[in-house]
């Protein structure tokens, strides 16, 4: 199974702009399927992109993002050729990290 | 004085009959003169855009949504699709074929060509129809017509055939002109409760806004499938947005490659030959 994380980070000197998408059904818990029955929430809670071994952005998130989000941000410092890493855990415990580097 | 009003009424009548053409040269079927006209309209009524621009759909109406679009495009949210659709193509069916060997040029870069028409069975076959043909060859059961797989794998196919003219061709057979009339009736005809055809919105009313959305239009308008469309929260292929129109205009909409939607594709993208292939697209 192929990562359920993109990300692309760019480096213009002295911050870096980060984007990423994720593939995450995002199911708020209040959608009925087409049985009538409620699709249980499924969501990531927590989504974290770290550099240099510190957090640089966390973002704790609930049913109301959409499906398959997109983020995009940008921090002071990073370095071309560094280690970006992305992860996240959603309300079921499920989790996954990539690293990118930084171009 | 009466009679002699009716004589000249009626040698009036007479000669209106003599310089009216007979009924079937007015309406002798000419798709090479109705593509033309098609694009000119398009072409006359946004003058800054050219041909191939309308590709990109409501994102080629205003300055702002082009913006939204260049940024969209540098991380497009059709993407996992895309890579699910080149690994579903990629893997073989149980009994060791594959899509590739239902398909010219191993399916890659061939979208430009679809639909066309098969002068065996005497109708259009659009790619989708193909793609489940092809799966039930080779004893696989059919996808939904309107959305996930099927929109995966016509999105690989057409990213394969990303640039390229579409090429639809209309082979010199009464058949083929009928289907072709047929669909650009559909194109034109009013239906639903709120009585509009798909020309309404598509022909009439492209870059006006429809609530909150600006309307695509009708040029190109298939080129950039299938789609990602926020609205969705996913993928669509051109049969989801044939029925959905029909929902929205409160018509009920056919079935998913029904004869009268296979025409309607034909006309469609025959009237947007020479514009490049764009799909997979990303819509708002």
């Amino acid at each position: 199974m192929a990562s359920t994380i993109r990300v692309r980070a760019t480096s213009s000197g002295d911050t870096t702009e980060v984007q990423a998408l994720i593939q995450h059904p995002m199911d708020s818990g209040f959608v009925k399927d087409a049985k009538g029955e409620i699709i249980p929430a499924h969501f990531i809670q927590q989504l974290t992109f770290e550099y240099d071994g510190k957090p640089v952005f966390v973002a704790d998130w609930g049913g109301g993002v959409s499906k398959d989000p997109y983020v995009k941000f940008a921090f002071k410092g990073g370095k071309k050729g560094d280690d970006l890493k992305v992860s996240w855990v959603d309300n079921k415990g499920a989790t996954d990290t990539t690293t990118a580097k930084i171009v | 004085m009466r009679p002699a009003i009716h004589i000249v009424s009626a040698a009036f009548a007479l000669a209106m009959l003599a310089l009216t053409p007979p009924a079937t040269a007015a309406e002798k079927i000419d798709p090479v003169a109705d593509a033309k006209a098609f694009q000119k309209f398009f072409t006359d009524k946004f003058p800054k855009l050219k041909p191939e621009d309308f590709v990109t759909g409501p994102y080629s109406m205003n300055e702002d949504l082009h913006r939204q679009w260049v940024e969209k495009e540098q991380f497009p949210p059709y993407e996992f699709s895309l890579e699910m659709g080149k690994e579903m193509f990629s893997t073989p069916f149980k009994n060791g074929k594959s899509y590739a060997d239902c398909f010219p040029n191993k399916g890659i870069g061939i979208r430009q060509n679809y639909p066309y028409f098969d002068d065996k069975e005497g109708k259009v076959i659009t790619l989708e129809l193909a793609l489940n043909r092809c799966r039930e060859t080779n004893g696989e059961p059919p996808l939904s017509y309107v959305k996930d797989e099927m929109a995966a794998l016509t999105a690989y196919m057409a990213y394969t055939s990303r640039g390229k003219p579409f090429d639809i061709k209309i082979p010199n057979d009464p058949r083929a002109l009928e289907a072709y009339q047929q669909g650009k009736e559909y194109f034109y005809t009013r239906r639903g409760q709120f009585n509009f055809s798909c020309a309404t919105c598509h022909v009439q009313s492209p870059g006006e806004r429809i609530r909150a959305e600006v309307l695509a239009p009708g040029l190109g308008i298939l080129n950039a499938m299938p789609i990602y469309r926020s609205e969705w929260s996913g993928m669509g292929t051109t049969s989801r947005r044939f029925t959905t129109c029909n929902s929205q205009i409160r018509g009920v909409p056919l079935n998913p490659q029904d004869d009268e939607y296979r025409n309607l594709e034909y006309y469609l993208s025959y009237v947007s030959n020479g514009l490049p292939i764009s799909g997979p697209g990303a819509r708002p």
